[in-house]
């Protein structure tokens, strides 16, 4: 049995998709389900238009032709008062991490819970404990900029989990990792999958791949290769 | 809300600088704007002190003869708009002039005979105290032969209408060229601080966060930076009028009126204005900024 045939309705459908940037074709004619509760990995060379992929899924960028539905929505009929409520559903790490300069690690992460109107002390309980889990409770207080690359992107991933999204996209999550903070990542990320997250990992570190043995997605000049099932590899 | 204002308070501490600049413009115009609030209410309280005490004074000729007076103040009292004749004997007349100036009583004494002309009071009902209607009255009093002549307080009233008219058209015109100021000020200094936080706006937004959640806070900004504005400005104002009647007291003037600050309703709606102020700059700046 494959993995993705565990969830019911899909969680993600990209149908026929597109994406210029200008002249220049980003992605192309992308056809794509993602199952509930699967886990996708996105790979292919720098450039391929991975990041891409999962900026269109977080509505940071229009898609320039064909559909994606997330959750059954369409995400190009979807009212722009309504963005904000979908985004709630998707826990987002970003390959730049994205953190608020300004603001301290706890803050950081619980800017998530705070724009869902949960009660403070909730926000307390929930902030402190996703922080202990990617091992940054002791920094709670400290800013982005005096973090390292690698503490960074744990805080991301802690602001990205911590609303208990159904989706969670990562880009490069490992990027700024040695090897096995990369596995502990990388084991959280699972954690939350057979806790019922759907999760799509873009990368191209194919040593973290070939360790969990999910589905890959191969991106190559913004077209979709031929899928390669993780079973053929392992 | 306790969250929004809290966040709204810690911006405020973050951009003191820009706060302050945006706080004491709005304090500026308030203060300008509101000098001339008092203007007016001062003014029109002359005003209507005048014309609760609007009389008509009209004297007669001096060989009248005593029967034919009361013929006279019949004919004055069918006038329309005459409330209340009153005769002032010239020994009366006198009576009251030296009760009036006693100190300056020996002035008196060699006066000799009595130069003084028998008079009519003449009180008006509320309603024909306009300026107009004096004037009317007054041609018609004119009119009856035994009348020598009569007077009530034209010229200067006159003129001070006048110019009170003009003062409220230029208070009208720089009361809205301040406010108009002031919202640009305000604006700005909001759009400054959505500049210096663009990022952490487009985070904000990323993370899930709706457009109410980004605003609140910058709107209760605004509005707080209206109301600290506003109640500096009053203040100012205030401690302007102490130093001003607390000098007019002693002088002249200030025996003839008194010198009146603001209501506490006027304070009140000069303080809700400019909070509208300040949240009409928010709004202004955020339609402009979230569009983009
Ligand atoms: N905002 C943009 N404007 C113009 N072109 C863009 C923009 N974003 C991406 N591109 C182009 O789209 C293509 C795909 O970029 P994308 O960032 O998706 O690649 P990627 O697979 O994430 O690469 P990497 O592994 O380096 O992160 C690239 O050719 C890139 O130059
Ligand atoms: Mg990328």
């Amino acid at each position: 049995m494959t993995i993705h045939e565990k969830g019911s309705a899909p969680a993600i459908r990209m149908f026929h998709v597109h994406k210029r940037y200008g002249k220049r074709n980003a992605l192309v004619d992308i056809t794509l389900d993602i199952a509930s509760q699967e886990f996708v990995f996105v790979t292919g060379p720098s450039g391929a238009g991975k990041t891409t992929l999962l900026k269109l899924l977080h509505l940071v960028e229009p898609v320039s032709e064909g559909q994606i539905l997330i959750d059954g929505i369409n995400l190009s009929r979807i009212p722009s008062s309504r963005i904000p409520y979908l985004r709630r559903k998707i826990g987002i790490i970003f390959q730049d991490y994205k953190l608020i300069s300004t603001k301290n690690v706890f803050e950081n992460v619980a800017l998530v819970l705070e724009v869902m109107n949960v009660k403070r002390s909730q926000i307390k309980k929930k902030v402190s404990s996703v922080l202990r889990v990617v091992g940054m409770e002791d920094r709670m207080n400290s800013f982005p900029l005096s973090l390292s690359g690698g503490e960074q992107q744990r805080v991301a991933i802690a602001r990205a989990v911590v609303g208990d999204p159904k989706i969670i996209l990562a880009d490069e999550p490992t990027g700024s990792l040695d090897s096995d903070s990369a596995n502990v990542v990388m084991g959280l990320l699972k954690g939350f999958n057979e806790r019922g997250a759907t999760i799509v990992v873009a990368t191209h570190d194919h040593d973290i791949i070939r360790s969990t043995g999910a589905r890959t997605v191969n991106l190559l000049d913004g077209r979709l290769e031929e899928p390669v099932k993780a079973e053929v590899e392992a | 809300m306790i969250f929004f204002i809290k966040r709204a308070l810690l911006d405020i501490r973050d951009n003191r600088f820009m706060h302050l600049i945006a706080i004491i413009t709005i304090a500026l115009s308030v203060l300008i704007v509101s000098a001339f609030v008092l203007f007016f209410v001062n003014a029109s309280e002359i005003l209507n002190t005048w014309k609760q005490g609007v009389r008509v004074m009209a004297y007669l000729k001096p060989d009248v003869a005593d029967s034919q007076v009361l013929v006279i103040k019949q004919t004055i009292l069918g006038m329309p708009g005459v409330e209340d004749v009153v005769f002032i004997s010239r020994e009366e007349a006198l009576e009251l002039l030296k009760a009036d100036m006693k100190r300056q009583a020996s002035l008196f004494e060699n006066l000799g005979e009595n130069q003084l002309p028998d008079a009519f009071e003449i009180h008006m009902v509320a309603s024909a105290r306009s300026w107009g209607k004096v004037e009317i009255l007054a041609r018609e009093i004119e009119s009856v032969s035994q009348i020598e002549d009569v007077e009530y307080g034209q010229k200067w009233l006159g003129r001070f209408s006048s110019i009170f008219n003009l003062f409220r058209i230029t208070g009208f015109a720089m009361g809205a060229l301040f406010f108009l100021a002031a919202v640009f000020i305000v604006a700005n200094t909001i759009r400054l601080i959505l500049y210096s936080r663009r990022e952490e706006v487009e985070i904000m937004r990323l993370v899930g966060a709706s457009d109410g959640f980004i605003k609140a806070p910058l709107y209760i900004e605004g509005i707080i930076q209206g109301a600290f504005g506003g109640v500096l400005g009053v203040l100012t104002l205030f401690a302007a009028y102490l130093a001003i009647s607390a000098n007019m007291g002693e002088g002249i003037a200030g025996t003839f009126f008194q010198l009146k600050f603001l209501s506490f309703g006027a304070w009140f709606g000069i303080i809700i204005c400019s909070m509208f102020l300040g949240w009409l700059g928010c709004y202004l700046s955020l339609k402009q900024f979230l569009k983009a």
